[in-house]
């Protein structure tokens, strides 16, 4: 006789258990940002690579001693902070610039939250703004020619320094295509649309951000710089294609505009989030002193993200408005 | 002894245990806005301290002709009058100082730490207590000062002693670049925070 009660066991939930792990999403989100690291040495040649390891390294290093840990790698955010860092620093960058920067990312921007799940702001972008605001020389002037293994053109272009939007004139010159596969100046990891778009078809393909924060990003970008731009990049579309292409939007938008930890997590919120973001990013580029305004963009809407998440609560299904 | 006591107590609360900086947050104003270098956070903590001294004698002494429901008024324009006083004599005698400092020196007048001392303890305690209180307020906001200045002036701007380039001590070589986010408002909060860190550390540990 089959006891039917033992097959109706009651437990609480959760009873569908995932095998995703927070190792294995920032494992992903390393993958994902391999082809714009990869990009960045053909681009910028081994200085990137320094940099790149440096900030990696500084990351889980400080991580490890603040935890008292040994296992170094751990979940693997520390590292993909340090890579992101890495991503928004010229290839000319001092490596003490690095492992400060990386070291604040971790310190002044994660573990003084409460370590990871707690940061209010984006990790990455903390440790770059602490950069810009201490050493703006740096960030923004250091010239670092690419010695171009890639024969992409007669002009060397592909230069990390200021980004092409400080000097809108010298933008004119580049092409599109040359500025999605990545060869114009800018940071580490932004120039090439390219490689930073194969790495969030890939994020997008394994679940782990939600299209809505790229795609409102963007889009606002794109749509504003259709009609505010003006038009001096050939005609009002191409300008729209010109301010999403320059800068920091493509990184920003997949990368750091959908971190798991420093979004909101509704749907609508997360549209309002990027389209937010982009608002704020053609508001400093437009009548900001600074050239590009991704990093504050997206930290300053870091900071409305329990205002948002707490006004785009989804109805249930059933519920009934009150007021009706 | 016991009565001794509570001399030592009124005079040593206010420099670790209850001070204005770094255990109660009072009077973050100056704190915040003065401390780029050492000299204008010293000079900050002792126009303060001076304040604070004179204004608490003052209130104590007065403390049996003052109207309970217009108290507050009454300590304003007290410690105002120091204010003034520190002015004007900043003005003469230090000119640097006092151009450095700015604004700060008038706002001395609403700072709360001030304020506090005189309706929490000078207007209920007799004189020569008060006396001993505002002193060890006045060290401990002075030290907290000092302290968060030193940091600040070290790492934004290289140098002790500064900014005068004549007094001005530069700590490193020519290729140490200073770290800019220090010398800035937003800088002192951040280092402020973690000052506030480090010396909850300290306190939990030795039980302060």
């Amino acid at each position: 006789m089959i006891k039917i009660y033992e097959k109706l066991i009651v437990s609480s939930s959760p009873h569908i258990r995932s095998n995703e792990s927070v190792q294995s999403i920032m494992l992903d989100v390393l993958i994902a940002l391999f082809p714009a690291a990869l990009m960045a040495v053909l681009l910028f040649g081994y200085r990137a690579l320094i940099t790149m390891v440096l900030a990696v390294g500084t990351a889980m290093i400080v991580e490890a001693l603040w935890l008292r840990k040994r296992d170094v790698f751990s979940d693997g955010s520390a590292a993909v902070t340090g890579l992101l860092l890495a991503m928004t620093l010229p290839a000319a960058a001092p490596w003490w610039l690095t492992v400060v920067g990386s070291a604040s990312a971790i310190i002044i921007g994660k573990q003084v939250f409460g370590g990871i799940g707690y940061n209010i702001f984006n990790p990455a972008l903390v440790g770059r703004a602490i950069l810009v605001v201490s050493w703006g020389g740096h960030m923004a002037g250091d010239i670092w020619p690419s010695p171009q293994p890639f024969a992409f053109g007669a002009d060397v272009s592909a230069v990390t320094g200021a980004t092409v939007l400080s000097v809108p004139e010298k933008a004119v010159m580049l092409s599109l295509p040359e500025m999605f596969i990545g060869n114009m100046a800018g940071c580490l990891g932004e120039t090439s649309g390219l490689a930073l778009l194969i790495g969030g078809i890939w994020l997008v393909y394994k679940g782990h951000i939600d299209l809505r924060i790229p795609v409102g990003f963007i889009g606002t970008i794109f749509l504003l710089g259709l009609v505010l731009g003006g038009g001096f990049y050939g005609n009002h579309l191409m300008t729209g294609l010109f301010h999403v292409l320059a800068g920091g939007v493509m990184l920003g938008a997949i990368y750091m505009a959908t971190d798991l930890v420093t979004t909101p997590v509704t749907p609508n919120g997360r549209l309002i989030f990027g389209i937010g973001c982009g608002l704020i990013t053609m508001a400093v580029r437009f009548w900001g002193t600074y050239p590009e305004g991704v990093t504050y963009a997206i930290l300053i809407m870091n900071a409305f993200t329990p205002i948002i998440d707490n006004f785009t609560i989804p109805q249930r299904f059933g519920e009934v408005n009150e007021s009706a | 002894m016991k009565e001794s006591n509570v001399y030592v107590q009124d005079l040593s609360r206010g420099i670790i245990k209850e001070n204005p900086v770094f255990r109660l947050l009072l009077g973050m104003c100056p704190v915040l806005g003065v401390t780029a270098f050492l000299i204008n956070g010293l000079g900050m903590g002792l126009a303060a301290t001076a304040v604070l001294i004179a204004s608490n004698v003052v209130v104590a002494s007065l403390k049996n002709f003052i109207p309970a429901q217009v108290r507050i008024p009454i300590f304003i324009v007290i410690i105002a009058t120091f204010v003034t006083i520190i002015e004007m004599v900043l003005q003469a005698f230090q000119p640097a100082l006092y151009d450095a400092l700015g604004v700060f020196v008038p706002l001395i007048v609403v700072n709360c730490m001030i304020l506090g001392r005189a309706e929490a303890f000078a207007s209920k305690k007799p004189i020569l207590r008060s006396l001993l209180d505002g002193i060890g307020v006045g060290i401990g906001f002075t030290l907290a000062l000092g302290i968060l200045s030193l940091v600040r002036e070290v790492f934004g701007q290289g140098t002790i002693l500064g900014p005068e380039p004549e007094s001005s001590i530069h700590l490193f070589g020519e290729a140490f670049e200073p770290m800019g986010l220090f010398a800035q408002p937003p800088g002192a909060f951040i280092a402020l925070g973690l000052l506030l860190a480090i010396n909850n550390i300290i306190f939990k540990k030795y039980n302060l």
